[in-house]
């Protein structure tokens, strides 16, 4: 179980607020998600929890020990892959995984079982130098190097950046089996996409958590009427929309507007206001928000 | 009568034995947003480093900016913006001190870079940042700010190479209204992303699988043809025929 009670955090002697009093707790086995921009703290909690960095104030504990008083404990039995590729990038592949079983006295016979289904897909170049792999299988290894050692929390920072979608869900089935294991899994991401594949998330901006829940609760919670608006000329259309008063929030979404809309706006109204605007065929619907919905009506707030 | 500020036939790049770059065929249109899709290891990144004259094609022939990629490359790097999301700013240099070396390398007179730093920080607002370290602007800004400064020499054609990545939900929709902005006054963006919904925004997308193009249509026109209700899925659809590892 992992327990943090108002962590706060600042860098140049005050000056840049990192962490603003975080508060939450994961529980054995959880697969529990920070989602947030770059630059809204995720990494500095992620290292803080990792027992890498000093909260300013504030506790953490992971299984039972704190993160500044028992931190040797702390470094047994969590899995950390940071956000930049962190291998040796002149070992080969088995040299880094090797090395990393080693620090903690094991070896990748011990806990192969542990890595086999991911690690399977690199080990045939398991000769190769790290640094040429491809991002995809930097990747793999950077979390088979984080499991060799049997940990009972992984921490993930931002293990999907710069992913292709197809990849991203491989990933994502790959913690799906981690998780199966009983492994905790604290892992952050910037893409508003990948909270339907956690037990429950931490929606983070600016140092704080404006909204924590299961995806499901945060979708829940969202208080607005949301439409979806489709029709031809899309990007005049966003502006014409914005234009109208009952219209809160306007934000494309793919090849459809999401807008927020004031109660008792009738859909025919904002029909006939786009009809006058030359905006032909235009389909209204009534639509279950996103997170990525979620996200920007509590950022606007 | 459109002009074609891309234009490449064959375009292949092979690094030993392996094929990189698979004889891809394109067109650009003047004032077009092109979005250039792939998974990782498509070879998005090696084509991407043909067009902008950085990297020899093996074969293949074609045109960027009216110049030829293999005779001319040196004058396509001084006539096209560049912009990605892991490098544009320098980070220890002023927000004004930015835009001064990039005008520079450029090419722009000292004179006509100032009277266009005036105007760029009037329209963004940014006149009180001036002298602000690049390091200490909020990310949104910083995207901004970027894509002005790749942007600021005037080029027929941008490139942007997954200029979105982690910024949060709203900025980045800021962000492509910016780039529809730069589309109006006609310049062409070259774009690269992972997010399928911004390949929406896209007045066309390629796809690209084991470097090849496996698909090149307006996002419209690649859901119908792949009866598929959303660019994510086209794209999953697209990249489950790769065979080449990741």
């Amino acid at each position: 179980m992992i327990e943090v009670k108002d962590l706060y955090k600042s860098y140049a002697k005050g000056k840049v607020n990192a962490l603003n009093g975080i508060t939450f707790s994961v529980e054995d086995g959880e697969v529990f998600g920070v989602i947030g921009p770059d630059g809204a703290g995720k990494s500095s909690l992620f290292r803080i929890l990792a027992s890498l960095l000093l909260p300013d104030s504030g506790v953490a504990v992971m299984n039972g020990h704190d993160v500044v008083k028992d931190y040797r404990k702390v470094r047994q039995i969590i899995g950390y892959m940071p956000g930049r590729f962190s291998l040796y990038q002149d070992l080969s592949v088995e040299e880094n995984l090797t090395f990393f079983a080693t620090l903690f006295n094991t070896s990748i016979e011990e806990n192969y079982h542990l890595i086999k289904d991911i690690y399977q897909q690199i080990e045939p170049f398991k000769k190769r130098r790290a640094g040429a792999l491809s991002g995809g299988m930097k990747q793999k290894l950077a979390l088979s190097c984080a499991l060799i050692h049997k940990p009972e929390i992984l921490i993930l920072d931002e293990p999907t950046t710069g992913v292709d979608p197809v990849s991203r869900k491989e990933f994502w089935d790959m913690l799906g089996r981690l998780k199966e294991q009983g492994i905790t899994i604290l892992v952050s991401t910037a893409y508003m996409d990948e909270a339907s594949r956690c037990d429950r998330i931490a929606l983070i901006r600016e140092g704080e958590f404006i909204a924590s829940d299961t995806p499901q609760g945060i979708i829940d919670s969202y208080s607005g009427i949301l439409w979806s608006v489709e029709g031809d000329r899309m990007s005049a259309m966003l502006t014409a929309l914005r234009d109208h008063s009952a219209v809160k929030t306007s934000f494309a979404f793919g090849d459809k507007i999401h807008i927020a809309v004031a109660d008792g706006l009738q859909a025919g109204e904002l029909k006939q206001y786009l009809a006058k605007k030359e905006f032909s065929d235009v389909r209204i619907a009534p639509i279950k928000p996103t997170v990525e919905d979620c996200f920007m009506a509590l950022t606007n707030e | 009568m459109s002009t074609r500020v891309i234009e490449v036939t064959d375009l292949t790049k092979k690094f030993g034995n392996f094929t990189a770059v698979d004889h891809i065929t394109f067109d650009v249109e003047e004032g077009e947003i092109f979005g250039f899709l792939g998974a990782n290891g498509a070879g998005k990144t090696t084509a991407m480093q043909m067009l902008c004259g950085i990297s020899m094609p093996t074969a293949g022939a074609g045109t960027v900016a009216g110049y030829d990629i293999i005779r001319e490359n040196e004058l396509i790097k001084r006539n096209i913006g560049y912009m990605s999301q892991k490098f544009s700013l320098y980070e220890d240099l002023r927000v004004w001190e930015n835009i001064r070396l990039f005008g520079g390398i450029y090419g722009l007179t000292d004179k006509v870079i100032a009277t266009k730093t005036d105007a760029l920080l009037e329209r963004l607002n940014f006149r009180e940042e001036r002298n602000t370290m690049v390091k200490y602007l909020p990310l949104g800004w910083k995207q901004k700010l970027a894509f002005s400064v790749a942007i600021f020499h005037e080029p027929k054609i941008v490139f942007l190479d997954e200029p979105t990545g982690g910024v949060d939900p709203a900025m980045r929709r800021q962000f492509w209204e910016m780039i529809y902005e730069a589309a109006d006054q006609g310049i062409t963006v070259f774009v690269t992303t992972h997010y399928m919904d911004e390949a929406e925004y896209c007045n066309r997308v390629s796809i690209m699988v084991d470097g090849r193009i496996d698909a090149l249509d307006t996002p419209a026109e690649l859901r119908r043809q792949f009866n598929a209700d959303s660019m994510d899925e086209v794209f999953r659809q697209l990249a489950r025929k790769a065979k080449r590892g990741d």
